[in-house]
């Protein structure tokens, strides 16, 4: 078992020609994936990395079996590819592109949440099931199976708990990257959720940081519907008030959402916290 | 992105929003025409910075004394200004806007911004207006309404709770009702990610009007924004972290002595966050990002190394996207051209992580490896004792 992906899941990308998606759909194909196909508009009937090319989703969906799409198309027309899939229904639709209004996105998941699809992104390094599936931009050697789940909002920052994780011999059940933006398509909590249900996972890695409040709701539902262990760390203790520190999601507003309020809310849940981001794996170590 | 008081407040009357009328000036002479256009009496002149507190730093001076109006003006053109939300150089003033005075009989506080838990446009307005809003919503969150909305489409009741938390009149309700509308409105066509009017005001004869504005732009939209991109003042703005933004860094600068080259905002906090836990303190947050080229990182390490304080330096890169051979060129070409006489503590992890180790070796920099996190804050810290 896994989430959200796995050996049998069919993917296109969106935005296949292009020099990052090529390079990355080049290394998930090596890596295992099952890529049928992709989509450039203006380049339908090509054929790139020995896949047939599409010029829109929906022409892809015509011909193919899409359980995912993987989205690498600049910001600025990402909005009208993320609605493509949507309309496409495809369930599960993950965005790497950085850059995305936020009121696109805002947009973007609420017709997603209606059509019954489920967003991954904007703005993260993908979701990995380590030696089956690999969407994203992540490396795919410091992963190895096994059964700690980790969800972050961070995309390096994920890797580091991968690496310790694998370190410890414990491996990852699979790895979901949810992206720095301020309206995610997918919370902590829907993959908390996941987690809990996948028997596969034994523990669970999630990393937060600093703006806004999605680790203190994750904080609230952990208490309630979380029976694994979790193990928690919050980047930007160090981070000044009121300074903009790269992701959108990283600003500390008028002193909410600081990494000491994370941490207290999460440790008041019975979360088990690390201030120190070298440690993650050993403190997961201890309870799985 | 921010932009300054007078051109909100511009943006705000072509939204039809009610603000007082207004001129600008870039000199005392200048300061003095406008005011006498304005008014024959009274007049509010106000320094435009991209800070707020402006109040309480002397910034801001309601007066019926044309001699005040211009020594107002000698004071602070091409002067800076301080406040608690500055740092100590301040904020250059360049600009004063000049306004007609307003009678105030009451002061509200109206914002909107992009509330993340329910994932919609948050309206929020108090009757505790012209203060310390955060404060109030801290203290006395009871006195802070709240209107979420998932769309720009409002309905024709949507403004009533705010309304009625303001114990507005029906006549007042009904101006309310269009300055509600149209500040949705332009949040949605400008792609705001907050404005905030504190105060709006009740004058003299009993309409409100927009005292103040504050608005800030998603700079993710900015390509599709190109009036709001006119209104950019990089007078403003921090000159490392503007010329890190031109090549596409993020940057911003910090108290400490040890600087930071990290990729990934998440991992350069946590990089910053393992350095204090060893000991040492950060002198900058960097973020170098996915696309790493040799320029954009021999760029990251000149700006690292203009601030005075920073003792050394810790190269923390996690290879995902980005490759570590290719910063290893960087941290070479760096230092052959503006001349590295800081330790460099390195700790190169994931893609080709073996080819930059082995690459870095080769040269005659002081260069400490480091396999992991712990390991290469300590010896940073070390280094800086």
């Amino acid at each position: 078992m896994s989430i959200l992906v796995n050996k049998d899941t069919k993917v296109i990308c969106q935005g296949f020609t292009g020099s990052q998606a090529t390079l990355h759909c080049s290394q998930a194909i090596e890596y295992g994936t099952s890529i049928i196909g992709g989509v450039t508009p203006g380049k339908g009937g090509e054929s790139h990395l020995d896949l047939p090319v599409f010029n829109s989703t929906k022409e892809a969906q015509q011909e193919l079996e899409i359980d995912a799409t993987i989205i690498f198309v600049p910001a600025k027309f990402c909005k009208d590819s993320v609605q493509e899939a949507i309309d496409a229904e495809i369930p599960l639709i993950i965005c790497i592109t950085e850059g995305i209004p936020t009121l696109d996105m805002m947009k973007l998941k609420q017709n997603a949440d209606s059509a019954g699809c489920r967003i991954i992104g904007p703005n993260c390094p993908g979701v990995i099931t380590p030696d089956q599936c690999k969407l994203g931009i992540m490396p795919g050697y410091i992963h190895k199976p096994g059964k700690i789940g980790i969800v972050s909002r961070s995309g390096t920052l994920t890797y580091e708990a991968v690496d310790q994780t694998t370190q410890a011999g414990l491996g990852q059940s699979s790895c979901v990257g949810i992206g720095g933006d301020p309206i995610p398509g997918s919370s902590f909590i829907d993959i908390l959720q996941l987690f809990e249900d996948d028997s596969e996972t034994e523990g669970i890695v999630m990393v937060g940081e600093i703006g806004g409040t999605a680790e203190e709701e994750a904080a609230e539902f952990i208490q309630s519907n979380v029976s694994k262990p979790v193990v928690a760390y919050i980047a930007g203790v160090s981070a000044p008030p009121g300074k903009r520190m790269g992701h959108a999601g990283a600003i500390i507003a008028g002193g909410k959402g600081t990494a000491e309020d994370k941490f207290l809310a999460l440790e008041k849940a019975g979360v088990h916290t690390t201030r120190s981001p070298a440690k993650i794996g050993e403190e997961i170590s201890k309870l799985v | 992105m921010n932009i300054h008081e007078y051109q909100s407040k511009q943006i705000f009357k072509e939204y039809g929003l009610p603000v007082p009328n207004f001129l600008t000036a870039n000199t005392t002479d200048e300061v003095l025409a406008s005011a006498k256009e304005i008014s024959d009496t009274n007049w509010v002149v106000k320094a435009q910075v991209h800070a707020g507190g402006r109040g309480k730093a002397g910034g801001v001076k309601v007066t019926d004394n044309l001699k005040e109006v211009e020594e107002f003006a000698d004071k602070w053109i091409n002067n800076n200004l301080v406040t608690y939300q500055t740092d100590d150089q301040g904020q250059p003033v360049s600009c004063i806007l000049v306004e007609e005075c307003t009678e105030i009989k009451k002061e509200f506080y109206l914002g909107a911004v992009i509330d993340r838990s329910t994932r919609s446009l948050a309206v929020m307005a108090s009757p505790e207006g012209g203060m310390d809003i955060e404060k109030v919503a801290e203290d006395h969150p009871e006195k802070i309404f709240k209107v979420f909305l998932k769309s720009p489409s409002v309905g024709n009741e949507d403004h009533l709770p705010l309304a009625k938390g303001l114990e507005l009149s029906e006549e007042q309700t009904k101006e309310f009702k269009d300055i509600f509308r149209n500040l949705v409105k332009l949040f949605f066509e400008k792609d705001l990610s907050l404005v905030e009017i504190n105060p709006l005001v009740l004058n003299g004869s009993d309409n409100l009007v927009c005292l103040d504005g504050k608005i800030n732009i998603d700079s993710n939209a900015l390509f599709r924004q190109d009036e709001i991109l006119e209104l950019r003042d990089i007078s403003q703005e921090e000159e490392k972290e503007l010329r890190a933004s031109e090549w596409d860094l993020n940057y911003v600068s910090l108290e400490g002595n040890i600087g930071c080259l990290v990729n990934g905002a998440g991992l350069a906090m946590a990089t910053m966050d393992i350095i204090k836990l060893a000991g040492g303190e950060p002198a900058n947050f960097l973020d170098v990002g996915g696309a790493v080229d040799e320029k954009r990182v021999a760029e990251a390490f000149k700006i690292i190394l203009e601030d005075e304080n920073v003792k050394a330096i810790l190269v923390n890169i996690f290879g995902g996207i980005v490759r570590c051979d290719v910063v290893a060129d960087g941290i070479i070409s760096a230092v052959e051209g503006v001349g590295v006489d800081v330790p460099v503590v390195v700790r190169l992890k994931g893609n080709n992580s073996e080819i930059a180790k082995e690459m870095l070796g080769k040269t005659n920099l002081n260069i400490i490896a480091a396999s992991e996190l712990s390991e290469a804050a300590e010896k940073a810290a070390e280094i800086v004792k």
